[in-house]
């Protein structure tokens, strides 16, 4: 378990890191997700024990972490850019971290050859480091944190070097070893797709702050802010007014929409902003003629078609008015894809709604 | 006219104009007459003989091996850890501290020389070959610092870390992956400062006692037409001998950079 008490980092006169809280669970997935230069790297090189930090406290295990070295801390870290040992072959570089162990030479070449079986490298102990291609550069990098068992593992954008089927598969396999090892991963990643994949928890930085920290689900079904909404796939936002409110019921009149009742229970509190409705791409279903809408229904005007093949965005201008939402379809056997101009009707719940004001 | 042809004339007499006198030792060296002058009388090794049995040669020879040898080691010991601090570490004062350190190269011989000997026997330093040393490793010091420093950056600092992560310390971090790694470049550093240091005249003349090293011993024997024939053979040595070690700190200086994984950003030479 990592926790964090007001954690502060200053570099000169930058305040990198604000006032960081909260907890990391012993074996759980954790990402830390934001822009660059939101301080998810500098936060995590804190926990390796790379940065100091100016005030506040990071514990690991129940023990403070102020005095301990980088290189006696229960963490092991996988590098961007993988820091494979140029001058050493792969058995080298994933035996590193054995040169103190007081096991005998054939006790390490075992271990070395099953961290190596763990990542799907067996055989390739032998192989000089330099000769390997990204993805076995990455395994290697795994294998020779893994090797020490770590309590954490730390992971600093390790996919963002790789191309997209790469990422995607090695997106698998790392959910896959976690789940085999069982002790804390946390990823650094500005990708938010592949938090929303990997992680059982997420904490959404912005300029040195945990905006939110939530699982995935929440995250994006209940972001607690605009910033983390628009940060977090793709969100319509569509200016709205209050009408009235009574307990959690809050009745506004969406533009496009017309007048709607939100639970207010699930929305993010209140922060005094011009208040805005938010609606995801896929809780808008475009009906076709013979359809009914179950809850609510609104016409549109088919502004722009985007074609994905297993998907098709299109741009609808909602009731007659200037507010353009984004909706995505499935596209099914007998579902043509329609054409910029149509009209249409489009089917929205009102529990899909999330009232930021 | 093709397009360019002018400019290809033009390289191709900039290059004859550079090399042509070089080229001009061997084949005297080579040629059967005192007279240094066309046209060629015949082939002789003659010269080769004359000089190797010249025992002041032989004297100046083995003080400049000395000279060079010291003043290469020192300078490349204190270029590295220049290099090392320019490369990782900000301090106050680091941009004139590397300007002030890179100067000498562009700084006229001569300037040094007279500025070194006034403070030298103003403190009453007696000349030797350590005051020799001295002035070589400040001409030596600008390039060692340029190609360990080309060979430091080329160093993923996560290799660093990447030790220090998996338990070593800072020493042991220093000695199995940054030596290993830069080591290149300290022997590319090494063999450039040395060949610096041994063809270097006008520091040599300035602040060397009344016992000359080889390039003082050379210029004086010029007085001498009898001796130039020997002075142009074992120039042509002194000219291989600079080629191979040149080529060979330049190959050391490329496979650090391979070695270290990184891209080569232009060679020094």
């Amino acid at each position: 378990m990592i926790e964090f008490k007001d954690v502060h980092k200053y570099y000169g006169d930058y305040h990198a890191l604000r006032g960081i809280n909260g907890t990391i669970k012993a074996g759980e997935f954790f990402s830390l997700l934001g822009p660059s230069g939101c301080g998810k790297t500098t936060l995590l090189r804190t926990i390796a024990g790379f940065e100091d930090i100016s005030s506040g406290v990071i514990m690991i295990d129940g023990k403070d972490m102020a005095t301990v070295a980088a290189n006696t801390r229960p963490t092991n870290m996988v590098f961007q850019s993988y820091a494979i040992f140029p001058h050493m072959s792969v058995a080298e570089n994933v035996g590193f971290g054995l040169r103190k162990d007081p096991r005998s030479k054939e006790e390490k070449a075992k271990a070395v050859a099953e961290a190596l079986e763990m990542v799907g490298l067996k055989g390739y102990g032998g192989r000089a480091a330099h000769a390997l291609s990204g993805g076995q550069r990455q395994r290697v990098a795994l294998a020779r944190a893994l090797i020490l068992k770590p309590k954490v593992l730390l992971l600093d954008e390790p996919l963002s070097a790789l191309d997209k089927k790469m990422r995607e598969h090695m997106q698998v396999e790392l959910i896959k070893l976690q789940r085999q090892v069982g002790i804390t991963f946390i990823l650094v990643t500005h990708d938010q797709e592949e938090a929303l994949v990997m992680s059982d928890r997420i904490a959404v930085m912005f300029e040195g702050e945990i905006a939110q920290l939530a699982d995935p689900e929440t995250l994006y079904r209940r972001p607690n802010s605009k910033k983390v909404a628009d940060f977090i796939g793709t969100m319509n936002f569509i200016p709205a007014t209050v009408l009235s409110e009574s307990g959690d019921k809050v009745e506004v009149d969406a533009k496009g929409l017309g007048r709607v009742t939100i639970d207010a229970s699930m929305a993010p509190p209140a922060k005094g902003e011009t208040p805005v409705v938010g609606l995801r791409p896929e809780t808008l279903t475009l009906l076709y003629d013979d359809q009914k809408a179950s809850e609510r229904e609104t016409e549109g005007l088919i502004d722009e078609v985007i074609y994905f093949g297993d998907m098709t965005y299109y741009d609808v201008y909602l009731g007659g008015t200037d507010v353009e939402v984004r909706l995505s379809m499935r596209n099914v056997p007998g579902r043509p894809v329609l054409e910029v101009g149509t009209k249409v009707r489009v089917a929205w719940s009102p529990s899909a709604l999330v009232l930021f004001r | 006219m093709k397009k360019g042809a002018g400019l290809s004339v033009y390289a191709i007499l900039y290059l004859v104009f550079l090399y042509a006198p070089i080229a001009i030792l061997p084949v005297f060296a080579f040629n059967n007459s005192q007279v240094v002058a066309f046209p060629l009388k015949g082939f002789t090794t003659q010269w080769f003989g004359e000089m190797w049995a010249d025992a002041n040669l032989r004297s100046a020879l083995f003080r400049s091996l000395v000279i060079a040898f010291s003043s290469a080691s020192i300078a490349t010991i204190l270029g590295l850890f220049a290099a090392r601090a320019s490369v990782r570490y900000n301090f106050p004062g680091k941009t004139p501290a590397m300007g002030l350190i890179m100067l000498p190269m562009v700084l006229p011989d001569i300037v040094v020389a007279m500025a070194l000997l006034i403070v030298l026997l103003s403190l009453s330093v007696p000349l030797s070959m350590l005051t020799i040393i001295l002035g070589h490793v400040l001409l030596c010091m600008p390039f060692a610092v340029a190609i360990l420093t080309s060979a430091f950056q080329s160093l993923d600092k996560s290799l660093e870390e990447a030790a220090l992560d998996l338990g070593e310390t800072r020493a042991a971090t220093f000695r199995l992956i940054i030596l290993p790694l830069v080591m290149p470049g300290i022997i590319a550093s090494f063999l450039i400062c040395f060949t610096i240091s041994i063809d270097e005249f006008v520091l040599a003349n300035f602040l060397g006692s009344g016992k000359p090293v080889l390039s003082v011993y050379i210029f004086g024997q010029f007085r001498f037409p009898a001796k130039v024939p020997s002075m142009l053979a074992l120039g042509t040595i002194l000219v291989l001998f600079s080629i191979i070690l040149l080529a060979f700190a330049e190959y050391m200086r490329r496979r650090g950079i391979a070695k270290a994984g990184g891209k080569d950003s232009g060679g020094f030479l």
